[in-house]
């Protein structure tokens, strides 16, 4: 322990930066020495505690993460004791062992193993419901409480702590185990750590200007997440596909949405307001992904935000690449919503008319029925082309199908500029 | 841990039935895996048992009437559940019918 004594604010900012770096480390690190989650988020919690007491008198530790991983392992010890629970168990959380599989211990520059990559990938399990993983990766991970977590998915503390209860139950009589998987199963289990994460940062996304605050930070949590998922498996190179789309992405959030709550498209926004420090971050993880020479759906589709990020106006976009990184998209993710990006994309490279027949082709299959883009996509090319009448019947339909004031409105908006008379 | 592996097919994965496990079942004992298996005659020569109210009553046919029978299980001793279900998926009922991987309690 070094430092001087340090003041109430200094303290409360050191605590509030450890429990943002640090508490999925130690509670990670509890679950693989105890065996037991409950144990392991009381005594980080208790740690946690015992910082906010102890750190101003004795100063802030120099290593906080070390200082709190001792700190909750002595509180496992005094509450495994009080319970009399077998020597054996004692004396491993006593010892806190080394890693005996190198391959799942990630050793930081103190030495100390990195257990997040497993706790990440046992709350990602894929016998656990999407919902279970999503809320256990809030809470042991993000350090996220119950009620948070209640709040960001608009459901109950109850029903969100019943959850919970239930997953780690799960985890406990099924024998999900608390490992990274090994490597002939690593290319099966990855995708589903990395589609939590994504799940994640969409719902942040989706929440709109008036949105509880808790909504929006779960961007920032999938960013932190996926920073953490990035450095432990470096050799992935769709995890840092998956960072540099969140960033890019993330980037753009202050000039998407308008003074009255709307969304601004693409086109509209004041590029002016994008972060061009998290762009440039954004871009730079994104090459660093793509050297790995591992293609995969996020690499493309942060590629596709970049081509957008880095336009200096809407005008500058380069479609003819979007296109075809679209065409390339399809091959990992054979979705009609690709496809339909991929027909826009065509429109704006090559001109309305090339983008028509493959937006016709979606519609002969049926495959997008009811989905009010895809008649909007059309109205669009039409219009465009200055076939109004044809494109005012298409915007029409479209507004049949939009769910959203804000989409309507919109709709709305271009239906009366291709009815007006010219 | 101990984990059932109930092996589900439809009519006509009967006809696998004496095809054999084509040496899964050898290598699990081989690997000490292997507690209990076995596999069933058709549903069709089941008796169902109960007793309520002291009353012994008995039907024929299985329990439950689905187009999904139960066809042979076994019990296998894994480390985990990711060894369960890469065993399972190994057996070659996996292929043509279902196999439901569920933990025995302890």
């Amino acid at each position: 322990m070094s430092g001087d004594a340090a003041g109430v604010n200094e303290v409360r900012a050191a605590v509030d930066a450890a429990f943002r770096d640090e508490w999925g480390r130690v509670v990670a690190t509890l679950i693989r020495t105890t065996g037991d989650w409950d144990l392991a988020e009381e005594c980080a919690q208790d740690a946690f505690t015992l910082a906010l007491q102890r750190w101003p008198r004795d100063g802030i530790p120099g290593r906080p993460g070390a200082w709190l991983t001792t700190a909750a392992r002595n509180r496992a010890i005094d509450v495994l004791r009080r319970k009399a629970v077998g020597a054996a168990k004692l004396r491993e959380v006593a010892a806190m062992t080394p890693e005996p599989e190198p391959a799942a211990g990630v050793l930081d520059e103190s030495g100390v193993p990195d257990d997040r990559l497993r706790l990440m990938f046992t709350c990602c399990h894929p016998a656990l419901s999407l919902e279970a993983r999503v809320a256990l990766t809030l809470r042991t991970l993000a350090g996220l409480t119950t009620a948070e977590i209640a709040r960001a998915f608009l459901s109950s503390e109850p029903t969100m702590a019943k959850r919970l209860v239930r997953a780690k139950q799960k985890i406990q009589n099924a024998g999900i185990p608390y490992r990274v998987p090994p490597a002939h199963l690593l290319p099966g289990r990855t995708p589903g750590v990395l589609g939590v994460l994504y799940l994640l940062f969409n719902e942040g996304y989706s929440a709109t200007a008036g949105a509880d605050l808790v909504r929006q930070n779960l961007c920032a949590e999938a960013i932190r997440l996926a920073r953490v998922l990035a450095t432990l498996m470096p050799d992935e190179a769709e995890t840092g596909g998956l960072l540099a789309l969140m960033l890019l992405h993330h980037a753009r959030r202050a000039a998407r949405i308008d003074a009255d709550g709307d969304l601004v498209t693409l086109e509209d926004q004041d590029r002016g307001r994008w972060d061009g420090a998290e762009i440039a971050e954004g871009v730079s993880v994104l090459e660093g992904a793509l050297r790995r020479g591992q293609p995969g759906p996020y690499q493309i589709q942060a590629a596709i935000a970049a081509c957008h990020a880095t336009a200096a106006t809407a005008a500058d976009t380069d479609w003819a690449q979007i296109a075809a990184l679209y065409e390339q998209l399809a091959r990992f993710l054979p979705t009609p919503v690709v496809e339909l990006n991929h027909a826009v994309a065509v429109g704006m490279a090559q001109g309305p008319a090339a983008g028509l027949p493959l937006v016709a082709a979606l519609e002969a299959s049926g495959r997008l029925a009811g989905y009010h883009l895809l008649p909007a996509t059309r109205a669009d090319l039409l219009r465009r082309l200055g076939r109004l009448a044809e494109a005012a019947v298409a915007y029409s339909e479209a507004l049949e199908l939009a769910s959203t004031d804000a989409e309507r409105r919109f709709l709305r908006r271009r239906l009366a500029e291709t009815t007006a008379p010219a | 841990m101990k984990y059932l592996l109930l092996i589900c097919g439809d009519e006509s994965a009967a006809a696998h039935a004496e095809e054999g496990c084509g040496g899964w079942t050898e290598e699990m004992a081989e690997r000490g895996m292997l507690h209990v298996t076995g596999g069933l005659r058709p549903p069709a020569e089941a008796r169902t048992v109960r007793v309520r109210r002291r009353k012994l009553l008995l039907s024929d046919g299985p329990f439950a009437e689905t187009k999904e029978q139960i066809a042979g299980l076994c019990i296998l001793e894994c480390a985990d559940l990711d060894q369960a279900v890469e065993a399972a998926a190994r057996h070659p009922a996996a292929s043509y019918g279902t196999i439901e991987v569920r933990p025995l309690l302890p």
